[in-house]
């Protein structure tokens, strides 16, 4: 990671897409994979966890950036720990009075974004490092980007599981549900399915970029 | 203020003083949070009910709230919700269609509460919902959603004994397709114990309740009552 002292640059598309896209929590930095398999078996669970996740991230970064010069270095965890806490709190009862029915399925999951790696991750290795805006619009990448991932992984464990996408019966009626991507396992196989893809993907990409530009920015990579 | 150069460890009570003043916000912000919270949370719960009670006895549109125990069956006014345990349903013409009832037990994962209707008339089970559950999604979690299953609480025999003390036949579930007496319950295929769960808790809350419902059955107007 960059060093403490570095000047941020403005902010560019890449400052969004690296959290989103090359460093992605799910898929590329496999961090947050607890809620990603427990609570992505239908579409709306994947889309509220991951919204929910992506408040506590956004918030929690900002708030962190802000106090990158009063936090001392010795107490940060402790520190961040409680500004993502109370993040979770306030989401968590926000749910609750939203609505019912999506409380009790994502259950205990809200309350444990608190230890998601994934935003302490974020708060530790970017937002404590970088000015506000800079640490929000990474924050805001990284959020999309595991929103993105648990609706990837949602909504084909709902199509397969159930036969519906978001509640609405894709299939005729003589579908047979497959009960076991609903699952915990289900979840598996399809995050793994995915990685292999996002994988492919991004080698090719790699690839493809790697003749034109990348030589100097990959030494500079090795330099820090 | 600027401690940028390797900072020497701060004095301790620095530290203290700092991280007591993050907390301090932290747990301001909550206190915030839940005052905002709370009245709509209350609101989904008790709406929640009042569509899980009109849910179990089909054709009620009106609901008084009782509390039954040995002592007697007593009417609520509409803010003692949370004393509750009996809400009778009432049709749009004001007759009595029956009450609703909680029950409970322990299924798979955790305990599942549900709500039944019954009425005293016909001395059936004529509903059943869950209330809270954590049971596996698509296969115990069917219990709540299963139409077959469902289709069990149609009118389930849930008659006294001469005496007016215990269920004249135990309420009880069975492998699928096998149910043959009216008390019995067809279960759900790959959710065995949350039907027998849903069994259990039906038979335990109909052989306490339903017994004091019949000793106190004067209290319950068939024809329902303004407040």
């Amino acid at each position: 990671m960059s060093s403490a002292s570095k000047q941020d640059g403005p902010i560019t598309y890449e400052t969004f897409m690296s959290g989103a896209w090359k460093q992605n929590p799910v898929f590329s930095r496999l961090l947050g994979l607890c809620p990603a398999l427990a609570v992505s078996n239908t579409a709306v669970n994947s889309l509220v966890m991951g919204l929910a996740s992506s408040v506590v991230v956004i918030c929690s970064s900002i708030i962190i950036s802000l106090l990158r010069n009063v936090i001392p270095k010795q107490i940060r965890i402790a520190a961040y720990m409680i500004v993502i806490a109370t993040f979770v709190t306030a989401v968590d009862y926000g749910i609750h009075a939203l609505s019912l029915e999506l409380y009790d399925a994502l259950g205990a999951f809200i309350l444990l974004i608190v230890v998601n790696c994934m935003i302490l991750g974020q708060c530790e290795s970017h937002a404590s490092k970088h000015r506000v805006t800079t640490a929000a619009v990474n924050a805001g990448g990284t959020a999309a980007g595991f929103t993105a991932a648990l609706l990837m992984i949602g909504s084909i464990r709902e199509i397969l599981g159930f036969g519906t996408f978001f509640g609405i019966t894709v299939f005729g009626e003589g579908f047979q549900t497959w009960a076991i991507f609903v699952l915990p396992p289900g979840g598996f196989f399809v995050l793994a399915v995915w990685l292999i893809i996002f994988a492919m993907v991004q080698r090719r990409k790699e690839m493809s970029a790697r003749p034109q530009s990348a030589r100097s920015g990959k030494e500079v990579v090795h330099a820090t | 203020m600027s401690e940028k150069m390797e900072p020497a460890m701060p004095p301790a009570g620095r530290l203290i003083l700092i991280l007591s003043v993050i907390a301090l916000i932290s747990g301001v912000t909550i206190v915030f949070a839940y005052q905002i919270t709370a009245e709509p949370i209350a609101r989904n719960h008790r709406e929640r009910l009042e569509r899980a009670v009109f849910t179990v006895l089909p054709g009620a549109e009106q609901r008084v709230n009782y509390s039954l125990d040995d002592d007697g069956l007593a009417r609520l006014a509409g803010e003692e919700i949370d004393r509750a345990n009996v809400y009778a349903g009432y049709d749009s013409g004001g007759d009595l269609v029956g009450v609703a009832l909680e029950a409970s037990a322990m299924g798979y994962a955790d305990t599942i509460r549900m709500l039944y209707g019954y009425s005293p008339q016909r001395e059936c089970i004529i509903g059943f919902t869950v209330l809270q559950s954590s049971e596996t999604p698509g296969l115990g979690a069917l219990i709540a959603t299963d139409p077959d299953f469902l289709a069990n609480f149609e009118c389930l025999d849930a008659e006294l004994n001469e005496e007016q003390t215990a269920l004249e036949n135990e309420i009880r579930t069975v492998t699928r397709r096998d149910a043959e007496e009216d008390w019995e319950i067809d279960g759900i295929t790959g959710a065995t114990v949350s039907s027998e769960a849903v069994g259990r808790a039906l038979r335990e809350s109909a052989e306490r309740y339903l017994p004091l419902l019949a000793r106190y059955r004067d209290d319950l107007p068939e024809q329902m009552e303004a407040e």
